[in-house]
This record gives C-alpha cells, sequence and structure tokens, in this order.
C-alpha cells in the first residue's frame, strides 16, 4: 500500500505540473477504439458568472484543442492483449490530436476498462485528537480503514473516501471543522489487475508520454453521463463498448460501487459474422447501418445483401432480412443485460432511493436499445449522451465518447482520493527526519 | 493465429501508425524552441554561411563595392542635385569677390559633394563677414548669405589704416584717411581693446568734434585726444569721458583751447594742469612782470 500511495502521489504532482503547463492529453484505451483529447487549461475561466457559479459546471475551465479517434488493435476486453498493435494505434490517436491542436504533449490521462475490476467497501473508525476535526484526523481515518485482501497480483485504482460520520451525524461530506469525538468514514476501494495496469502504462511509456493520471472508464463514464441529479440521488451507468461492458453505481456525487462485465459489442459483430458467414467487417457495417434489437412486421420485408468478398461476387448475393439479423443480435444484447441485472442485483441496487440506469458508451446506440433495456433492468432507464464541452468536434459527442469526456472532466476536477491527504506522522517510517535533512540539503 | 514473425515483404500490410521514429519526429517538431530553430535558426545559419561564403574572395567583396559606388555616383550625379550657380547676398563687390575666392568651386558640381558647414565655417572667417548662411536653392544655385561687418573708426595701426567694427574687429585696409573722414580715428596700443571707450569720448566732444584730429590710447592704459594744431588733452585712466566732458566744458566757457595752449593734463582730476608753448610762456612772464 505505501508504493501505491506514493506512486498515486507521483501521478497527482504530474498532473498539477500538467495543469501547470496548460496542456494534458487524454486517452481512452477502448476494445473497439482509441481515444485521444488534447485538452487546454486556460486558468481560471473566461466567462464565469458574477455571482461565482461558472456555466457548465465548471467544467469550462478548459478547451478541447485536439481530438482523434484510430480504430484499436490489439486491445480485447479492455485490456492490452498485443502490445507492439497497442502502442502504435496509440501513437496514431496521440499523433493525430497533436497535429490537430499543433501543440507537443507530454502528459496524458489514461483510463481502462478491463482487468476485471472489483469493488470493496471499507470503514475506518478514530477518535478526534483535539476539539475539532483537523485534516490530520482524516488522514488518519482513511489510514485507519481496514484493507481487505485484495488479493494477489491485484492494484488499487481508486480509494474515495464516500462518507464521513462524526458520533451519530453520519452523511457529512466534510466533517473539517466540525466538533465530535468518534470519526467513521466510509471509503469505496477499486481495484484492477495489475499486470493489466502495467501493460498500459508500458504502452504509454514506450510512446514517450508521462503518465499524470489513471481511471477507470465506467466510472468516468458516469461522470461525463450522469446528470447531477442522478450522481446525488442514485443511478447506475451502463457504459457499453466494445469489449466490455462498465458498470458504476453513484450515490450523492460518488461512485460507491463499479464492476465490469466482459462482453460488448464486440460480440455482437461476431456473432453476426459466424451467424451469416461474413467477414467481421462486413459484419460490423451491417450492425451499424441495421441492426437493432425490436423487430416489426415490417423488419420480414426489409431485405439486406450480405455480399462478403468471397470473390465470387457474381454468384455471392446472399442476402437476409432485418429481422434475421435482429433475430442474431438480440439474444447477445439480453445476455449482456441480463449480467448487468445481476451484478446490479449483486451490488443491492435495488435499495437506493432512485434507480435510474443509464446507457451510454458506443454499442448503446443500437436501435430500440432502450425498450429492450427497459423489460431487462426496470423502468427507470435512459439513454445518455456525454455532456457538452468547449471545443469538442462534433464527431466526438456521441455516446462512444462518454468515457473520453468523462476523463477530461475528472482531470479538471479530479475526486478526492485516499493519497490526497497527508499519511498521518506516526505512519512514516523511522527514517523520516533523515528525510526531512535531505528534503533540506537538496532544496536549500 | 497470425504469424508472430515480420512481415512478409511480397504483402505489405496497411498501417496507419507512424514509426516509431516518425513519431519522435513529430513530437520534436513540435516542440516549440526546437521548431523556432529549424524554421528561422537554420535558414539563417545557411543564408550567413553562403554570404559568407561568397564575400571570402577579394574580387567578390571588390565587386559589391564597386557597383554600390557606381550606383551611389549615378544617383548623385542626377540633373535634380546638380548646384550650377553661386550666389552671393548681402555683399557689396569686394566682399563678394573675396567670398568666391575662399569658395574655389566648379560648376557644375553635385550636392553630395558640398560640405556646406565647412564652407560657411570658411566664408564666416572672412574678416568682414559677421555671419554667413549658406543653403542649395532649387534650381541649383548655391545660395551663400553674408551680414557684413559695419565699420565704426578708423584704426590707425603700425602697418596703416584700417576700417574696425564695434566689436574691434580689422575690417579692411583704407588708402587715406580723408577717404572715410566720416569716421573717427583711433590709434595706440591696445585701443581696439577700449574701443567703445574711445567713441564715447569722440560722442561727448560737442563743439570740439571739428577740432579733433583722433583720440590715442597711451601705454595701454589711458587716452589722449590730438586736435588739430598739436594740442593734446592727457585725460586719466579712471572715468577719462568725465574728465573730458569737463575740458570741454572748460573750453566752452573760457575758450581755453584758443590759447596757445599745448597740453591739457587732465590725468589728475583734482588738479588740472595746462601746459603752455614756450612763446606764450615768455609773453606771460613779459606781460605779468611787475614794472620796475
Amino acid at each position: 500500500m505505501r508504493d501505491l500511495y506514493q506512486s498515486q502521489r507521483a501521478m497527482r504532482n504530474m498532473r498539477q505540473a500538467a495543469m501547470q503547463r496548460g496542456v494534458v492529453a487524454i486517452l481512452d484505451v477502448g476494445s473497439s477504439k482509441i481515444a485521444c483529447l488534447v485538452l487546454r487549461f486556460d486558468g481560471p475561466e473566461q466567462f464565469g458568472d458574477a455571482d461565482g457559479v461558472g456555466s457548465m459546471a465548471g467544467q469550462s475551465s478548459f478547451r478541447v484543442i485536439g481530438a482523434a479517434t484510430t480504430r484499436s488493435r490489439g486491445v480485447r476486453f479492455g485490456e492490452v492483449d498485443a502490445m507492439a498493435e497497442t502502442e502504435r494505434a496509440i501513437r496514431t490517436a496521440v499523433q493525430a490530436a497533436q497535429k490537430m491542436a499543433n501543440v507537443r504533449v507530454d502528459h496524458v490521462i489514461a483510463c481502462l476498462s478491463g482487468g476485471r475490476p472489483r469493488s470493496y467497501g471499507l470503514d475506518g473508525q478514530v477518535d478526534v485528537m483535539g476539539q475539532v476535526v483537523t485534516e490530520g484526523d482524516i488522514g488518519r481515518v482513511l489510514a485507519e480503514c481496514e484493507v481487505p485482501d485484495i488479493g494477489e497480483g491485484r492494484e488499487v485504482l481508486h480509494a474515495q473516501p464516500i462518507n464521513f460520520a462524526l458520533d451519530n451525524r453520519s452523511g457529512l461530506a466534510d466533517p473539517r471543522g466540525q466538533i465530535g469525538q468518534s470519526l467513521t468514514t466510509d471509503m469505496h476501494l477499486m481495484t484492477v489487475e495489475d499486470s493489466v495496469l502495467e501493460n498500459l502504462l508500458y504502452c504509454i511509456k514506450r510512446c514517450d508520454l508521462e503518465l499524470a493520471g489513471i481511471a477507470s472508464s465506467a466510472y468516468t463514464a458516469g461522470i461525463s453521463s450522469l446528470v447531477e441529479d442522478e450522481q446525488e440521488l442514485g443511478a447506475a451507468c451502463i457504459d457499453m463498448g466494445g469489449g466490455s461492458t462498465g458498470i458504476s453505481i453513484f450515490m450523492r456525487k460518488h461512485m460507491i460501487y463499479s464492476d465490469c462485465v466482459r462482453m460488448g459489442g464486440d460480440h455482437v459483430t461476431s456473432d453476426i459474422s459466424m451467424g451469416l458467414q461474413v467477414a467481421p467487417a462486413m459484419a460490423e457495417r451491417i450492425k451499424t447501418f441495421y441492426g437493432g434489437v425490436l423487430a416489426t412486421g415490417m423488419d420480414d420485408r426489409e431485405m439486406i445483401e450480405v455480399g462478403s468478398d468471397t470473390g465470387d461476387w457474381e454468384r455471392d448475393r446472399r442476402t437476409v432480412s432485418r429481422a434475421e439479423l435482429i433475430g442474431i443480435m438480440r439474444p447477445r444484447v439480453e445476455e449482456i443485460l441480463e449480467e448487468v441485472r445481476v451484478r446490479l442485483d449483486a451490488a443491492g441496487f435495488e435499495h437506493l432511493p432512485s434507480q435510474q440506469i443509464v446507457l451510454t458508451g458506443g454499442a448503446s446506440q443500437i436501435p430500440g436499445l432502450d425498450g429492450l433495456a427497459t423489460k431487462i433492468l426496470g423502468q427507470q432507464v435512459r439513454l445518455g449522451r456525454p455532456l457538452r464541452v468547449q471545443g469538442l468536434p462534433q464527431a466526438a459527442t456521441g455516446s462512444a465518447f462518454s468515457a473520453a469526456v468523462g476523463l477530461s472532466l475528472f482531470a479538471a476536477h479530479p475526486q478526492d482520493e485516499w493519497w490526497d491527504f497527508d499519511i498521518p506522522a506516526e505512519k512514516y517510517p523511522a527514517r523520516s527526519f533523515k528525510r526531512a535533512v535531505r528534503w533540506f540539503r537538496e532544496n536549500w | 493465429m497470425r504469424s508472430l514473425k515480420a512481415d512478409r515483404v511480397d504483402q505489405p500490410r496497411r498501417d496507419p501508425a507512424p514509426s516509431r521514429w516518425g513519431y519522435r519526429y513529430q513530437r520534436l517538431m513540435l516542440t516549440p524552441g526546437f521548431r523556432k530553430l529549424v524554421k528561422v535558426g537554420l535558414p539563417a545559419l545557411v543564408v550567413c554561411g553562403l554570404v559568407a561564403g561568397w564575400g571570402a574572395r577579394e574580387a567578390n567583396r571588390q565587386m559589391v563595392a564597386d557597383a554600390y559606388n557606381d550606383m551611389k555616383t549615378q544617383i548623385q550625379q542626377r540633373d535634380e542635385f546638380m548646384v550650377k550657380v553661386m550666389a552671393v547676398d548681402g555683399a557689396d563687390e569686394t566682399l563678394s569677390a573675396d567670398v568666391r575666392t575662399v569658395l574655389p568651386i566648379e560648376f557644375p558640381v553635385s550636392s553630395f559633394d558640398l560640405d556646406l558647414e565647412e564652407m560657411r565655417q570658411t566664408v564666416a572667417a572672412l574678416p568682414a563677414v559677421a555671419d554667413a548662411t549658406l543653403r542649395v536653392r532649387p534650381g541649383g544655385i548655391l545660395q551663400v548669405g553674408v551680414t557684413q561687418r559695419q565699420p565704426v573708426a578708423v584704426f590707425r595701426g603700425p602697418d596703416g589704416l584700417k576700417l574696425i567694427d564695434a566689436e574691434g574687429v580689422l575690417i579692411q585696409a583704407i588708402v587715406a584717411r580723408a577717404d572715410r573722414s566720416d569716421l573717427p580715428l583711433i590709434t595706440g596700443d591696445g585701443a581696439r581693446d577700449f574701443l567703445s571707450e574711445g567713441l564715447e569720448i569722440y560722442r561727448v566732444a560737442g563743439p570740439l568734434l571739428p577740432r579733433m584730429r583722433g583720440v590715442v590710447r597711451m601705454g595701454e592704459r589711458r587716452w589722449d585726444v590730438i586736435l588739430e594744431s598739436g594740442q593734446r588733452i592727457l585725460l586719466p585712466y579712471a572715468d577719462p569721458v568725465i574728465a573730458f566732458e569737463r575740458v570741454v566744458a572748460l573750453n566752452q566757457a573760457q575758450d581755453l583751447l584758443e590759447r596757445d595752449v599745448a597740453v591739457v593734463d587732465m590725468r589728475n582730476p583734482t588738479r588740472p594742469t595746462i601746459r603752455m608753448n614756450e612763446q606764450a610762456v615768455t609773453n606771460l612772464r613779459q606781460t605779468s612782470a611787475p614794472q620796475e
């Protein structure tokens, strides 16, 4: 845990440096596409209102000056599968975005969807040292949380305090300065496989970029596609990507649970490819143009040419009806949504005061998906698109970009994490005095 | 599974990704400092190098210098810049002849070749010139404006008669005193430095003026007034004008100078002294001797 604390802190410092420089890149490494946005931070926002409430929830402090996407190669289930291919794809995206922005980007904030994320709820309790709760008390109570056995080869990705309680009062957002004796906290810990993380870091490092932060894409998709009320009252964001479907549950503006279903739009495509005996590229095209999940009588009569490039173009003029296509797609989509239902049930989603479910991500663009999702997930389902941010090209405003847009919001206003608070003094190793002397000597 | 080995040459795979070095090159070119270096520094360096290499040969440098001089001459010799005549204003004939002598210019000449300031100083250095202005007038005329010195007295020096102006500057020689009988005559060592005092003596002369021949500075100290008949009035070095006024008044009252007086000595203002001619002394003695 100590190493994690140090490395995450280093990443935070890197992010500060990047913000000071004013340019930072956002990298969404997905299974179907890799998106890169270049953000420019202009310091305090220019069009601030007189009453101090910024426009657009405060995200107008940055501007997207470069955006590029490329087909992802070598990523499966949101995990790096072929290093060299992934590295090349990242290079392509970064270079194109840099070219559009006409600046060189050195710092990158990345998000990943794979790595089998797992959520843990932690709690800790300490006695307040003085009369009032200080920042040191918060650091202590966070350090006091009992870390469960997260398993071999796993790494903490997020560790966010989501609730504070002082004596018998719970639900405090910020207990600092309040009077009490016993401080309790709830923390949400999210872990991923460290090999996945390391592979991604290695790919980014090979591109001469420095990592200034890393986040889960389910979390960032939730930031951008859930509106403020939904985040406050409780909602789930289903980020239906190419290789995996991320689930994040928000409550009181904090993510309280996250999970991942390792199925996505690519599986639908491969079903079509196998069912219709066509190439995957053709299957993808058919899915995009004619896909759907609710068949009507009209669909029996709409015939789709599935001619594949067998070289026998004259003879191979097969056609299928759209109803057949829907018949192939629907079971797979249902399977994904049912799996999501299982995960939500396991998380106790039904106990939340509001049970809004927002579908976003590239695969959520299938026509009729909201109708199907209503049957499986409940009545409160809507399709979500990412928030509008300044300078984002029209091509990147679709729901496939909710993770990337959310990541840029996350970069502008990161959530407090455990490592943002000072580690309590007694937890420092004994050589801390020696370290202080060294610091003094280095800096003076 | 596709081959893990390198791609076969006969079937190149289309790859949109930039190569590792291409990517690095692009990033380098997006670095502002390096970009400026390449886009400004390098071309400037190349141009400087070419110019320096070409100019390293003596012949090339000479060629450039020649071409430059040629072009300069061509422009300077244009009709618009040529000066053809000289006009002298505010000077009489002798002086304008002098001016033309000290400015020996062969017309036509380009106005770029004329050093007006130096020429002005040359003209102003002439004794008869108080001040001079020079300019090239449109139409190719060198205009010399001269302010002449005005003579206020005739000065007799060791080398003859000269006109002198109020500042004590000798203007020009004259042949005879009669040429400028309208001006007072002043002479003696150091008289030029106290010219105004001498002229003041002349001014208060009044009825004595027609009889005055001149004033002489004696011993660089005091003035003598010489009258027609060789009579001298010796003035003190302090307040000579008042002393002279007294003499003039005395003359008016008692016709002092009508008598046979050789010298009126006012050097001691409290005790004016008269020296008479020898004849007069004899006469005086005879007339004033007691009759026996």
